[in-house]
């Protein structure tokens, strides 16, 4: 293990769990609903691997059962947002045949606008935040996209946390060096509630300083 | 355009062979900007995910080229067979056509071929399409890589002197992107008000203009509309105006036709 990938796992351990982070994304989208009264919000996570685009959080419709789903990234809407870098605000899809085949049938809800945002982090595009229907009798426009862009910066950050310690789980998971080893102890007494583990590292630094 | 030799200094004989017009003796009128054109003669370009040249509200489009990658990472650019790969270029075509109907319209497709490897593409698109000398280049796209800001402030400069205008939408969020940021591309915001040609001047860049792009009718996959917002497609409102402008005008520079652009702002004239 490099000495990056040493500090990404042990970072990964003592920071945060996917658990937490999913949770930080799910409150993104909640709050991003909330802010806008929309009927759903969500993340996409650009697959750079796969050119996919994988829903990582949904809130209001669909929430539960979307997350996971995975759509072609060079296509669509939030497809137009990741390769363009663009905001977009669009009306009236449950008009589009097109729109409505192609993600309504994989994800049972066709919203009539939404709203989407690049997740953009440093020089990289992470995915998109997307807002979904408004309340009746309001729209989408420039302030609304301006409030969207801003809140996107705080997405971005999480996704980033989510995709960095899940890079450094997977270093944890798969190195059989001592400093694996160490990182994985590490990362499992800090997930224990009491100070035991703490007590354990302290006696057992105390013991190599004797050494 | 030919280009010129360029002039680095200027000898007391040379002097009056560089007399130029004096065409602005008052503020320009729109009447004399853009009065009675139709845009017909400008060149101009979408640099984009390529257009739908069967769409109804685009067509007629005289050129189209794909920037291609190819697996040896050799860039190469061939003739363009898919057409619009997502739809964003369409758009963007449609918002042209509409309002300088008889403008010449060309795609040099650089997105689509996924989302990742697009600044090397757009790089290689937007040298090749101001070496073709259109009037209008139209952005509605930006990359946030630092390492093609240099080349692409480059290309950008290098357009302004030849006549041709770049003109981008801006990017309304907080993090640094290209090339709209650069002084020799005119940046494009969004308005909230349903007309084309209501267009203001900001008087605190780095977006210069601020044009319709709030519920805006653009073309559609499949022959269509669909109502859109964005600055995407505000950048080809200010794009067509350009045309307009350079149609009537071919003699202007890309600073006058700016300056036009200004002088001729809603919120200058209250046209």
């Amino acid at each position: 293990m490099d000495e990056d990938g040493f500090r990404a796992a042990v970072a990964a351990g003592t920071l945060g769990s996917e658990e937490q982070h999913r949770a930080l994304l799910q409150s993104i989208v909640d709050v991003a609903r909330a802010i806008f009264g929309a009927k759903a919000s969500s993340i996409f996570l650009f697959d750079e691997a796969t050119e996919e685009l994988v829903f990582e959080a949904v809130s209001g419709e669909g929430e539960g059962d979307l997350v996971g789903m995975r759509l072609p990234a060079s296509t669509g809407i939030s497809g137009w947002v990741l390769v363009t870098r663009q905001p977009l605000a669009i009306d009236d899809l449950a008009n589009d045949p097109r729109y409505v085949r192609s993600v309504g049938e994989q994800t049972g809800y066709v919203p009539n606008a939404m709203m989407v945002v690049p997740l953009l982090h440093g020089e990289a595009v992470l995915g998109t935040l997307s807002v979904l229907d408004p309340p009746e009798g309001t729209r989408f426009g420039v302030a609304e996209m301006d409030l969207l862009g801003l809140f996107a910066a705080q997405a971005a950050i999480g996704l980033d946390l989510l995709q960095r310690a899940r890079r450094a789980h997977d270093i944890l998971a798969n190195d059989r060096s001592t400093a694996a080893v160490v990182a994985r102890v590490a990362a499992a007494l800090d997930r224990r509630d009491d100070d035991a583990g703490t007590r354990l590292l302290t006696a057992l630094e105390s013991l190599l300083e004797q050494q | 355009m030919s280009e010129a030799v360029p002039a680095w200094s200027l000898p007391a004989a040379g002097v009056a062979g560089i007399a130029l017009t004096n065409m602005w003796p008052e503020p320009p009128t729109r009447e004399w900007a853009f009065g009675g054109s139709t845009g017909a003669g400008a060149r101009v370009c979408i640099l984009d995910s390529g257009v739908d040249a069967s769409h109804p509200l685009v067509a007629p489009l005289d050129s189209a080229v794909a920037v291609e990658l190819g697996d040896d990472g050799e860039i190469s650019i061939v003739p363009d067979e898919l057409g619009d790969v997502c739809g964003h270029g369409t758009a963007c075509a449609g918002v042209v056509r509409s309002i300088a109907p008889d403008c010449s319209l060309h795609s040099v497709r650089v997105l689509g071929a996924g989302a990742t490897g697009s600044g090397e593409l757009i790089l290689a698109g937007l040298r090749h399409a101001v070496e073709q000398g259109f009037d209008v280049i139209n952005l509605s796209l930006s990359t946030t890589k630092k390492r093609f800001a240099e080349t692409l402030h480059d290309l950008a400069d290098g357009a302004y002197f030849r006549r041709t205008l770049l003109v981008a939408a801006a990017h309304n969020m907080p993090v640094e992107s290209y090339p709209w940021r650069f002084s020799s591309v005119i940046s494009v915001g969004s308005h909230e008000e349903d007309d084309p040609l209501v267009w203001y001047a900001n008087p605190s860049p780095p977006v210069e203009f601020f044009a319709r792009g709030v519920d805006v009718n653009v073309a559609w996959p499949g022959g269509g509309t669909m109502r859109c917002t964005g600055n995407s497609f505000a950048a080809p409102n200010v794009a067509a105006l350009c045309a307009l402008a350079l149609a009537k005008h071919p003699e202007l520079t890309a600073p006058q036709v700016k300056s036009l652009l200004y002088l001729t702002a809603t919120n200058t004239q209250g046209a």
